[in-house]
C-alpha cells in the first residue's frame, strides 16, 4: 500500500473519571492522498481503539458535528485533508471553551443556551398570507452568509472572550440573531436587541476576527456583531430624539 | 423512567415537524441520537416539490400533475391515494415553512423560486440555493426552540416495547450519562431515517444505519418494499458526497470518455433529467462498457457545469462548488466534476398506511424510515423533503386523534422487560467473542454494494443471502472493547449492527424473490416490468426462527393505470 505514515496525537479524557488528567494517545496510521482527518479517526475507532470518542455524521462539512482543533487550527475533521500538513504528526484536541465529556467530544450546552437566548426564530405577528410572504432577491441575499451557518461552534471555540466571560453570547449566536434582524419578514421590535446591548452581548467582542478564520463555511460573525452594534447606536439616538421605536429600519 | 403522551424518535425534518404540531397539545418528548441540527435532513440539497406554479414555465402545474409524475416516477408501485394526498398537501406545507421563516431562494417577483428536477413535467422544485435541507431543518428546529419542545439529544433508542399488539414506548441510552432510560408513552413515532449505511458506497450520513427500521421489525412490525434502494446518479468520486440533481436541473451535462452526452441513448427527451433510476443505470452501463474515465479511486463519468458560467454556479450551486474544491480539488467553473452513482435513498421502510399507522396500536412511522408508500419503486428528486414534512404533520394528527379516542395505559412492566433484554445484549457484547463489530459490518456493506446494487441477478442475490447468513452467525461472536455505556460509540454501532443485518436480509431476499425489473430494482435476468405478477408491495415479517417471512399486498390504484415508462 502507498502512502506515508502519520502519527496522530489525540487528547484522551473522560469526565466520568475526573481524577485522571487529560493525556495524549498516539496512533500511527498510513495515509493515502485524499484521506481526511475524520476518515482516520473512524479507522482508529474501528480497527485500533474502540474506546475513542468523537462526533461525526455527514462527512461533507454540512452537519457541523466534527469541529475540533487540528494542529492548532479549528476546523471540521471531515473537510481537512491529512496530506495538507507538512508535519507528519497531527495533533487533535477538542473544541476549546467547553467542558470535555470524553476525548474529542465536548459539552455544547453553553453554546446552545446562548443560541436559544437570541430568540433564534422568525417573529412575525402579522397574519400570514394565503401564499408566501414575498421577499425580494436582494433581501434574501442580505442574510445569505448568516443563513449558511452550520452551528458547528468552531467560532465559539476560537473566540477569546468566553474563556474570561462564560456569559458572553459568542459569535454564532449573534450571527444567528443578525440573520433574523436582516430578514425582511421579521417583525421583532428594536427593544428585543436590548439583551445584547452590553458586555455579554455585542460589546464583549474583542474584534480579533478569530471567528472568521475558524468558520468552515465562510460566515463572518464579526460582520453581524458590527452591524448589530450600529443598529443599537442608531436605536439609541432614535430614542433620545423621541422617534417611533416600535419598528426597526429595514 | 420518563413518561410522556408521545415520544418521537428522530430529530430530522419529520420528527421536528411532528413535535412542533403536537407541542402544547399533549406532552411530547423528542429523542435523537445526535443533536437535531446534525440530522441527515440537513444534507438535502436540491429542493422540495410543490406545484406552486411560480416559475413562468410552470403556469399550468397543479397537484394532479405532480401526482402523475410521482406515480409514473414510482414505476406504478406507489399507492396512488397516498401520492395524491402528498401532492395535494405540498403547496400548503411549503407556504407553512415559508411563514415559519424558511429562507427560500426567490424569483424576481419575490415568490419562492422553483427549478426543474428529474422526472417532473414542470419546474416545481422549491429551493434555497443548494442547501434546502439545511434551510428547512434550521427553520423547524428554530420553531421547536420557540415552542419549547422537549428535546433529549444524544439519546439512542435501542428497543421498542410492543406487548399484546400495543406499543408502550422505547428503551433509550443516554449517551452522556451512560444510562438506559425507559420512556413510557401512549404513542410512539419513529422518524429515524433511511438505511443507506448498509451499503459501502452511500451519500448518506454515518448515522443512517436504518436501525430504527430494524428495531420496529424486531418488535414485530413489517418492513415493506425493502428491495427498492435508490442509487443517486451523481455522487462525488471517492467520498460519495451528494452532488444535487439540481446541478442537472440548472443545466449540467453528463459526458463519457468519448465526449458524448450519452443520455441521448437512454432518455432522448428528458436527457440528464430522466428519473434517477434511469440515469444511474445509464451511467453504470457506460462504465461497464468501457466508456467511463479511469482513476485511482475507480471509474467515473463527468458532470459538466462549465457552460453555466461562474455567476450561475456561485448563485445557485455554491455548496456544490465548495464540496468539489474541498474534497476533489476541482472548481466546477473550470473543470468537470468526477462523479459515480451510489446508494442514496431508501424507498422501503416500516410498513405504515397513509395515516402513518402501523399494525401495532400506538406505533407510528413517517419520513424515510417509513414506507407509506408514496415513492414506490423509485423516488423523484424533491419528493423526499416533501414527504418528511407532509407526513410528519399528518402523523401528528393521527396521533392526536388516537390519544383523544383511546384511554391508553402503557405498561411499565413490559418496558422493564425490554430493558432487561437490552441490558443482557449489551453484557453479551462486552463479555465474549472475538469478532470486531467493524469487520463484520464492513463485509456486510461491501457485499450489499457488490451483489445487491444497481443491476442484480439471481446468482448474485443468492450469494448476498449466503453472506447475510454468515454475517448473522458471526454477529453472535462480536465483541466490543469496553462495557461502558458512557460515550461508547463502538457499543452503539454493535447494537445497531444487529438491526442492519436484518435490514440487509430483507433487501436481498425481497430482491431475489421479485422476478421483474421495476424502478430502482433491475434484474438482468428479468428485464421487464411484470404488472400481472408483481404490481404489489413486498412485506417482510420476523418469523419465529428470526428469519423473515415474505408476503405481498396489492398496490392501490385510483386514477392512473400502469403504462410503459419512457422519458
Amino acid at each position: 500500500m502507498n502512502g506515508e505514515i502519520y502519527t496522530f496525537k489525540i487528547v484522551r479524557y473522560d469526565a466520568q473519571t475526573p481524577e485522571k488528567e487529560p493525556y495524549f494517545d498516539y496512533y500511527r496510521i498510513r495515509v493515502i492522498p485524499g484521506l481526511t482527518v475524520l476518515t482516520v479517526l473512524q479507522r482508529i475507532r474501528d480497527e485500533l481503539d474502540g474506546t475513542l470518542a468523537f462526533r461525526s455524521s455527514c462527512r461533507s462539512a454540512t452537519c457541523g458535528s466534527c469541529g475540533m482543533v487540528i494542529n492548532g487550527q479549528l476546523d471540521l475533521a471531515c473537510r481537512t485533508q491529512v496530506g495538507s500538513f507538512e508535519d507528519k504528526t497531527i495533533i487533535l484536541e477538542p473544541l476549546p471553551n467547553m467542558e470535555i465529556i470524553k476525548d474529542l467530544v465536548v459539552d455544547m450546552t453553553p453554546f446552545w443556551n446562548m443560541y436559544e437566548k437570541m430568540e433564534p426564530y422568525l417573529i412575525c405577528e402579522s397574519p400570514s398570507p394565503e401564499k408566501e410572504i414575498c421577499q425580494s432577491e436582494l433581501d434574501r441575499k442580505r442574510m445569505d452568509q448568516f443563513v449558511n451557518c452550520i452551528l458547528c461552534a468552531c467560532c465559539y471555540g476560537a473566540c477569546p472572550v468566553p474563556a474570561r466571560d462564560p456569559g458572553y453570547a459568542g459569535p454564532a449566536a449573534l450571527a444567528k440573531l443578525e440573520r433574523f434582524v436582516l430578514d425582511s419578514r421579521d417583525e421583532r421590535p428594536d427593544s428585543s436587541l436590548d439583551k445584547i446591548n452590553d458586555e455579554k452581548g455585542v460589546w464583549g467582542c474583542d474584534t480579533m476576527l478569530r471567528c472568521i478564520d475558524a468558520c468552515p463555511k465562510d460566515v463572518r460573525p464579526t460582520d453581524a456583531i458590527v452591524s448589530l452594534r450600529k443598529r443599537l447606536v442608531k436605536n439609541k439616538f432614535r430614542r433620545i430624539f423621541g422617534r417611533n421605536e416600535a419598528k426597526g429600519e429595514r | 423512567m420518563l413518561e410522556y403522551d408521545v415520544v418521537i424518535v428522530g430529530g430530522g425534518l419529520t420528527g421536528l415537524r411532528a413535535a412542533v404540531e403536537l407541542c402544547g397539545r399533549c406532552s411530547v418528548a423528542l429523542l435523537s441520537k445526535v443533536h437535531p441540527i446534525r440530522s441527515h435532513s440537513i444534507a438535502a440539497q436540491g429542493g422540495i416539490n410543490a406545484s406552486l406554479a411560480n416559475n413562468p414555465d410552470s403556469k399550468d402545474d397543479n397537484p394532479e400533475k405532480h401526482t402523475f409524475d410521482t406515480v409514473k416516477g414510482s414505476d406504478y408501485l406507489a399507492d396512488q391515494d397516498a401520492a395524491e394526498l402528498m401532492c395535494e398537501e405540498a403547496p400548503h406545507v411549503v407556504f407553512e415553512m415559508e411563514h415559519l421563516g424558511c429562507p427560500f431562494s426567490r424569483f424576481p417577483d419575490g415568490t419562492i423560486a422553483q427549478r426543474p428536477f428529474g422526472g417532473a413535467g414542470y419546474p416545481r422544485t422549491c429551493y434555497s440555493a443548494d442547501l434546502t435541507g439545511h434551510a428547512l431543518l434550521n427553520t423547524l428546529y428554530e420553531r421547536a426552540v420557540a415552542m419549547g419542545v422537549r428535546v433529549y439529544y444524544e439519546y439512542v433508542v435501542l428497543a421498542l416495547t410492543v406487548d399484546e399488539g400495543i406499543c408502550h414506548g422505547v428503551i433509550a441510552l443516554d449517551q452522556v450519562k451512560g444510562k438506559l432510560i425507559p420512556v413510557r408513552a401512549k404513542a410512539t413515532l419513529f422518524a429515524t431515517g433511511g438505511y443507506g449505511r448498509v451499503y459501502y458506497h452511500s451519500t448518506n450520513a454515518l448515522i443512517n444505519t436504518g436501525s430504527g427500521i430494524g428495531i420496529a421489525y424486531a418488535a414485530g412490525i413489517a418492513m415493506k418494499d425493502m428491495e427498492f434502494v435508490q442509487f443517486h446518479p451523481t455522487s462525488l468520486l471517492g467520498t460519495n458526497i451528494l452532488i444535487t440533481e439540481g446541478a442537472r436541473g440548472e443545466g449540467g451535462y453528463l459526458f463519457n470518455n468519448k465526449g458524448e452526452r450519452f443520455m441521448e441513448r437512454y432518455a432522448p427527451k428528458a436527457m440528464e433529467l430522466a428519473p434517477r433510476d434511469i440515469v444511474a443505470r445509464s451511467i453504470k452501463t457506460e462504465m461497464e462498457e468501457g466508456r467511463g474515465f479511469e482513476s485511482e479511486l475507480g471509474a467515473y463519468i463527468e458532470l459538466d457545469l462549465r457552460h453555466l458560467g461562474e455567476q450561475k454556479i456561485a448563485e445557485r450551486l455554491p455548496g456544490i462548488r465548495r464540496f468539489c474544491i474541498d474534497f476533489v480539488n476541482v472548481d466546477p467553473v473550470y473543470k468537470p466534476i468526477p462523479i459515480m452513482p451510489s446508494q442514496h435513498y431508501s424507498m422501503g421502510g416500516i410498513d405504515v398506511n397513509m395515516r402513518c399507522e402501523s399494525a401495532v396500536k400506538g406505533f407510528y412511522a413517517a419520513g424515510e424510515c417509513s414506507c407509506v408508500s408514496v415513492h414506490g419503486a423509485n423516488r423523484l428528486g424533491g419528493n423526499s423533503l416533501l414527504e418528511t414534512i407532509v407526513f410528519g404533520k399528518l402523523a401528528s394528527r393521527s396521533i392526536a386523534e388516537y390519544l383523544e379516542a383511546h384511554n391508553i395505559r402503557p405498561d411499565e412492566k413490559a418496558l422493564l422487560r425490554t430493558q432487561a433484554q437490552v441490558e443482557e445484549k449489551m453484557r453479551r457484547l462486552a463479555s465474549e467473542g472475538n469478532e470486531k463489530p467493524f469487520q463484520v459490518f464492513d463485509e456486510l456493506r461491501r457485499a450489499m454494494d457488490d451483489l445487491v446494487g444497481i443491476f442484480r441477478t439471481r446468482e448474485e442475490l443468492e450469494r448476498a443471502l449466503a453472506k447475510v447468513a454468515e454475517v448473522k452467525e458471526r454477529y453472535r461472536r462480536v465483541r466490543v472493547s469496553s462495557p461502558a455505556l458512557h460515550m461508547n460509540y463502538e457499543l452503539i454501532a454493535a447494537m445497531e449492527l444487529e438491526h442492519m443485518i436484518d435490514v440487509a436480509h430483507a433487501i436481498a431476499l425481497g430482491a431475489l424473490l421479485r422476478e421483474e425489473s421495476r424502478g430502482s430494482h433491475y434484474r438482468r435476468d428479468f428485464k421487464d416490468r411484470n404488472d400481472v405478477d408483481w404490481l404489489k408491495h413486498t412485506l417482510a415479517m420476523k418469523g419465529p426462527d428470526n428469519e423473515p417471512i415474505i408476503s405481498y399486498r396489492d398496490v392501490i390504484i385510483t386514477r392512473y393505470q400502469p403504462m410503459a415508462r419512457t422519458y
